[in-house]
């Protein structure tokens, strides 16, 4: 038996293979989309998984370190590797901020952290670890900034000596890290006219600069311009030991926060990129359903154009099923160019985009299902048309 | 026909190009790709440890010169920058009223010395009427004893003498209280003069006047200081380490002391003191570096970056520092040996400056480690080898 819609297809092979890939284009799209979505989500939990951290300390009755701002004293540490079941805690600090590189800025969010504790970064592409306790810096790949570089970071220059990829914050900005020290610094210092000005203020204040009482103003100066503050303590608890526990422990105890990885996904999956993600989910939706119409609408009108050669199908007295397997099958095999061309164009430009897009093989699956089922769903449309079809039309006209 | 199988070959080397994209695709990037990262093996070498602190320039001996009660200054002779000998006159504060005070001393003591002269005279008025005194009681008692005058008159004369002696011990402790008197009034004239010459505020030792904190007229407190010092030849930097990255910080230790003002010209210099007491609030010890040479041109208060060169771990294990990683709360290495992966726990040991890191367990001698890697590996992981996984830095 020979394949009416091998022969059909082979007929004008060029003008099918284009509509697939034009389709094909558009399944494209749709799954980078739901990549951009994953992306969204994976930044998120990349950033849990790089800390590698059990437990996050942060200010009392506060959601920090990531989805709000948390203060607490670098000391408290101390306490908390004190406690039973923690094996490692360490201050962590993270800061948001412009960094120039050449004559641009790059968004990135600067991480003080303590080397050979949590924090650290797991592993380089390229470079080494810090082996200086001040100025030293290591970046993500996606700030630009190559081995060797300087990077300014309020007024101190930092080398880079180790590069990483996928540390990014949840917001997606890739990250730099710094000794935790330093960071304290940049994330408190002011500019020099700024503290010029503080002095000033504080010597006019007749209370804090009094005569008979020397060193005080250098005193309460000195004590203006430190910084002794970290936001979150990252803790990594003994395997075997339930880091709920922990956490119960510090909240009763030590007065502070304290999140499990749980917790802390929550916060920042459903809570701090919840309406973005929710943005994106909608647009998505509505990229499938525009799709499946446009695919739709593609056989359909196809299968209108070879009307003529069907009634001349069905005068020759085809079956109805024959008719309908040709336009079946036409349907599916544009389905399959389509997939298989959308997801190589997904691949092939994802890494172009300029925040992290994940194209998960389930996604690549449901997505040809989905392919699969909307394309049989519309071929019945075009079938319904070709049956309805007077055989005296191939004749007539 | 020739036509059809022209449009054959055309859509079957189509099919076959998505086919193979696809296939691309799929083994290219998912779970099934690769991870590429780059290999070494570990090393024997020279490990030299740096200790790296940051520091501000310090005078070891500073001076603040001011006065030892409160006061107004009367006029300052240095400025900032000046010169001084030991005793130089540096200022001087109002005396107000202490030359009044000290001539008024000295007019207390003059009038203590007449005091005394007066009682002296009178010691010797009374000493003769006593010795006249004793003349007569004896004569009178030869002519009582006599007979000639009655025992009435003789009586008397002894009375009369007893009385005269009893004067010259008066006059006599009159003498010394005035005596003591005067040298009381000395004394409190010396201490006017002492005083005095306090607020003349003089260089305790040689030196560069830093700072001039107060101008002629101003007023200033007991402790507060007028001009400040520093001994030119005492400079250090006063570095602080990181507690956990100290180990082998000693006294000895060879330095290069960077200057925020020159950071390509490291000074070099020594390790003179390593402070028993640490900083327990920022967890930094404190070692004071001094330099070899007194560089010129350098300004107290000023930044520096200090390397300092521990002792050099000869002929150890090295692997590069990146290669070490953290699983499950152990440090390790993954060992790369032809597709398969290990993960072995490690002791490490001295840092090198160069990010080498010295190996005391763990791992032998020409073993494949991994160092860098795109994704974090586990056993399962699939490596591709490649010299790097970036371009060279600049």
């Amino acid at each position: 038996m020979i394949s009416l819609a091998g022969r059909d297809i082979l007929h004008s092979w060029g003008k099918f293979v284009l509509t697939g890939m034009g389709l094909g284009l558009l399944i494209g799209v749709t799954l980078t989309m739901a990549g951009v979505y994953r992306g969204m989500v994976d930044d998120a939990k990349v950033l849990l998984t790089n800390s590698g951290a059990d437990l996050w300390v942060v200010q009392k009755d506060t959601q920090g370190p990531y989805a709000e701002s948390s203060s607490i004293k670098d000391d408290v540490y101390r306490q908390i590797l004190g406690l039973v079941g923690v094996v490692r805690a360490a201050n962590v600090t993270y800061l948001t901020m412009q960094v120039r590189h050449g004559d641009k800025d790059e968004r990135t969010m600067v991480v003080g952290f303590e080397p050979g504790q949590p924090g650290e970064p797991g592993y380089l592409v390229a470079g080494r670890r810090l082996v200086r306790s001040h100025y030293e810096a290591i970046a993500d790949v996606k700030t630009g900034f190559r081995l060797g570089e300087r990077i300014r970071i309020r007024r101190h220059d930092y080398e880079v000596v180790g590069l990483t990829s996928r540390m990014v914050s949840s917001g997606g900005d890739p990250m730099v890290f710094i000794p935790l020290k330093d960071a304290q610094e940049a994330q408190f210092l002011k500019d020099n006219d700024a503290i010029i000005g503080d002095r000033a203020r504080t010597a006019a204040n007749p209370a804090l600069n009094r005569p008979g009482v020397p060193g005080l103003l250098d005193a309460i100066n000195a004590s203006q311009s430190s910084n002794r503050n970290v936001n979150a303590v990252l803790v990594m608890v003994a395997v075997g030991t339930a880091p709920d526990a922990v956490a119960r422990e510090i909240r009763r105890w030590k007065h502070l926060e304290a999140y499990t990885r749980a917790q802390m996904e929550d916060i920042l999956i459903a809570k701090l990129i919840a309406t973005a993600a929710r943005q994106i989910g909608m647009f998505l939706a509505i990229l499938v359903i525009v799709s499946a119409a446009i695919v739709a609408f593609i056989i359909y009108t196809m299968t209108l154009g070879k009307i003529r050669e069907i009634a001349v199908l069905k005068l020759i007295g085809t079956h109805n099923r024959t008719i309908s397997a040709m336009i079946l099958q036409q349907a599916v095999g544009l389905g399959l160019i389509g997939f298989a061309v959308g997801k190589i164009a997904a691949t092939l430009w994802a890494p172009a985009f300029p925040k992290f897009v994940l194209l998960e093989p389930a996604d690549a699956i449901s997505g040809f299902v989905i392919v699969m089922v909307v394309c049989a769903l519309a071929s019945t449309l075009a079938i319904h048309a070709a049956l309805k079809v007077d055989p005296a039309e191939a004749i007539g006209g | 026909m020739k036509l059809s199988l022209n449009r054959n070959i055309g859509f079957i080397l189509a099919g076959i190009a998505l086919i193979a994209g696809l296939v691309w695709v799929v083994i290219r990037s998912g779970p099934l790709s690769p991870i590429r990262a780059t290999v070494t093996t570990a090393s024997r070498a020279d490990v030299a440890p740096g200790l790296f602190g940051i520091g501000v320039v310090e005078a070891r001996r500073s001076y603040l010169v001011g006065p030892t009660a409160a006061g107004r200054v009367r006029q300052v002779n240095v400025d900032v920058g000046d010169t001084v000998r030991t005793g130089q006159l540096l200022a001087e504060m109002e005396p107000v009223d202490l030359d009044q005070r000290l001539a008024s001393s000295v007019a207390a003591v003059e009038r203590a010395k007449s005091a005394v002269d007066t009682a002296q005279a009178q010691l010797t008025d009374s000493q003769s009427r006593h010795k006249l005194a004793i003349a007569n009681a004896r004569r009178y008692d030869d002519l009582g004893r006599k007979g000639f005058v009655s025992s009435t008159v003789t009586e008397g004369k002894a009375q009369e003498k007893k009385s005269a002696e009893a004067q010259v011990a008066a006059a006599s402790a009159t003498v010394s209280g005035a005596r003591q008197d005067l040298r009381r009034l000395n004394s409190e004239r010396e201490v006017v003069g002492a005083q005095r010459a306090s607020i003349r505020l003089l260089a305790p030792g040689d030196g560069i006047v830093t700072s001039r904190d107060a101008e002629p007229g101003s007023t200033v407190v007991a402790g507060q200081g007028v001009v400040k010092l520093i001994s030119p030849d005492s400079l250090w930097v006063k570095t602080r380490l990181d507690q956990n990255r100290s180990a082998g910080l000693q006294v000895g230790l060879p330095a290069e002391i960077a200057l925020r003002s020159k950071p390509g010209k490291p000074i070099p210099g020594r390790v003179v003191r390593v402070e028993l007491v640490s900083d327990s609030v920022t967890e930094e010890r404190i070692a004071q570096v001094a330099f070899d040479e007194r560089p010129l041109g350098i300004s107290v208060g000023e930044l520096a970056e200090v390397t300092l060169r521990g002792a050099v771990v000869k002929d150890a294990l090295t692997v590069p520092n990146a290669a070490l990683r953290t699983r499950r709360g152990k440090t390790g290495i993954w060992l790369y040996n032809a597709d398969s992966l290990t993960f072995v726990e490690v002791r490490s040991g001295a840092v090198g400056a160069d990010g080498r890191v010295q190996i005391l367990e763990g791992l032998r001698e020409g073993d494949a480690v991994i160092v860098h890697s795109e994704r974090d590996v586990d056993e399962r992981s699939r490596v591709k080898v490649v010299p790097a996984l970036v371009a060279s830095g600049s």
